[in-house]
């Protein structure tokens, strides 16, 4: 035998021995998850005409691109989504109070290693960082899928990407998938599974694991899997059930691409307007003046996320030109974060805080960019016009680097201790 | 599936992502009338004012990079587009076209071509052919274009579930 993760995660949801590379397979995802959109793919089921969902058990519907509700056509959709998990009882709906919904996810034990879940949105490639092959898809497919329970897959190509060496002071998994996107391109893995390995990859926590995998999908990956281990098994505990079936590689699985880097002495990433592979050190872009910093989203909204930000921001306040907007990534980070006391420093340091959701990550709402401002995100993508304006810049970095911009209102050439 | 189209081009550059296409605040649209108004409108505002029934979009590698947002695709077809010839697809939006009913091509025509000039795509000998050449692309897998030919995933799977009228 010689497959990789994806191709055995894929050949038995498909019910197939073997599965290879460019095979188009009819599988069946083990959880199918979809948020506001939901709305949209209703349409398309009530288009198909079938009566009932395949299983309402593997429905996940969380509420998170625009919550609450920024205007009446989108709290005609979430009614709309209300209605419908009553009618088909659809017991895993997650109203506008829970937050976003990959973390959701994971959080709430819907996600557990092996699994093939797909949902409408880009960056289900998330689940990733607990061994299952996850992927977006489209909201006409997913109303096929509840129809039918099955959808047609490509296998895909697997890249085995290894990191090695440790990270320097100030570095995080933010920073590896920014790197990784400047080394790849937002093509590079096109079409394509990528397995995370490596001393570096070990170490890192489900959080990081999640960024990393979440950014898999900007360079075009269909699954980002950290494969099993220890750290998966402790997160997972409490969590899921021991019901499941864990995969790995075989030692002559057949990879399309090998990749392996030593990031010891990578310093902070920064991913420059508007492309999320315009990737350089953060000395090349130190001194760019900031009007808004956004600390949170899917990529970077979690615990560690928030306490890193508030022991740089704790006794400082932000620079009186900038915004800093800060969002938990769900409730229970919320409620964590003013355990911990993090929300009272942010606060001090005269941050916004807003309720657990996508915020202006898309430019949906909460944060909107005038023209020719320019604003510092955790968040995922800098497209031209993402977070509001065309004539509006957005740059993508660390929680870190966030923090310390919000302090003195430009990108700092260094993170050193505050 | 028409077997063959000739139409008018746009020539758009490389990594054209969805925010682009279909900006994130038109999301909560729900009418594919209205899709089509917003069509690659970070481009240009007046974009789908200038789009015909018939065109075709060329573009370079990339095309449809970013979200999983359909509407990239249904503004698209929404606003006539006829088909989509890229140097290379991304993912989701290579499937949400699919399962909408509008026909990809890759092919690399970049640097080939101008807005307004004429081509004609094949599908049966999948082969682009505009003035002054033409070029061969690599043909779709059956099982998709058997979707493009029952006009997109829906009416696929309504006749496959015997919902079909």
């Amino acid at each position: 035998m010689f497959h990789t993760i994806s191709e055995k995660i894929l050949a038995l949801k498909s019910g197939l021995k073997e599965v290879y590379p460019g095979e188009l397979v009819t599988a069946h995802p083990d959880k199918v998850m979809s948020h506001d959109n939901a709305g949209l793919v209703i349409r398309h089921f009530r288009t198909i005409g079938a009566e009932k969902v395949f299983d309402p058990k593997k429905i996940i519907i969380p509420l998170d691109h625009r919550v609450p509700a920024e205007s009446e056509r989108t709290a005609a959709a979430h009614k709309s989504i209300r209605e419908f998990v009553i009618e088909q009882g659809i017991e895993n709906f997650y109203d506008i109070k829970e937050g976003i919904c990959h973390q959701v996810m994971v959080e709430n034990g819907h996600v557990k290693p092996g699994e093939l879940i797909l949902g409408t949105d880009s960056h289900t490639t998330s689940y990733g960082c607990l061994a299952a092959a996850s992927s977006g898809i489209g909201a006409t497919e997913m109303a096929a899928v509840w129809a039918t329970g099955e959808l047609w897959l490509r296998v895909p190509e697997t890249i085995r990407i290894e990191i090695n060496g440790r990270f320097i002071h100030g570095v995080t998994s933010k920073d590896l998938a920014l790197f990784l996107l400047g080394q790849l391109t937002a093509r590079g893995a096109d079409y394509k599974a990528v397995e995370y390995y490596g001393g570096v990859i070990d170490n890192i926590p489900v959080s990081g694991r999640f960024t990393l995998c979440n950014m898999s999908m900007e360079m075009g990956a269909k699954f980002g899997i950290v494969p099993y281990d220890n750290e998966t098994a402790k997160y997972i505990k409490g969590r899921v059930k021991n019901d499941y079936t864990v995969f790995s590689a075989d030692p002559d699985a057949v990879y399309s691409k090998r990749y392996k880097f030593d990031i010891s002495e990578m310093t902070p990433q920064i991913a420059k307007p508007h492309r999320v592979d315009n990737v350089v050190p953060l000395s090349e872009a130190a001194g760019i003046k900031i009007d808004q910093v956004v600390i949170g989203s899917c990529t970077n909204g979690r615990i560690d996320d928030l306490q890193i930000a508030a022991d740089i921001l704790k006794d400082k306040k932000v620079n009186s030109r900038v915004r800093l907007l800060v969002i938990p990534g769900s409730r229970s980070i919320y409620l964590q974060a003013i355990k911990q006391g993090i929300l009272e420093i942010l606060l001090n340091a005269e941050a916004v805080i807003l309720n657990p959701g996508c915020g202006p990550c898309l430019g949906a709402h909460q944060g909107i960019l005038a023209p020719g401002e320019k604003c510092l995100a955790t968040t995922n993508r800098n497209f031209k016009g993402r977070m509001g304006s065309t004539d509006a810049e957005v740059y993508l970095s660390s929680p870190i680097v966030a923090a310390k911009a919000a302090i003195i209102g430009e990108i700092p050439e260094k993170v050193d201790p505050a | 599936m028409d077997k063959k189209l000739t139409g008018r081009v746009w020539v758009l550059g490389e990594d054209v992502d969805t925010d682009v296409i279909y900006p994130g605040k038109y999301l909560p649209i729900l009418d594919p009338e209205e899709m089509a108004k917003h069509a690659l409108e970070g481009l240009d505002v007046e974009f789908s004012n200038r789009l015909k029934a018939g065109d075709i979009i060329v573009a370079g590698m990339g095309f449809g990079c970013g979200s999983s947002r359909e509407q990239a695709a249904t503004c698209l077809k929404m606003a006539g587009v006829a088909a989509v010839i890229a140097g290379s697809f991304a993912r989701i939006f290579f499937r949400n076209a699919v399962n909408q009913g509008l026909p990809l091509v890759q092919a690399d025509l970049s640097g080939k071509l101008m807005d307004g000039d004429i081509v004609t795509i094949d599908f049966e000998s999948n082969r682009v052919e505009y003035t002054g050449g033409e070029v061969e692309f690599p043909p779709l897998a059956e099982s998709v274009k058997a979707i493009l030919d029952a006009g997109g995933l829906i009416p696929a799977v309504r006749e496959k579930l015997g919902l079909a009228t």
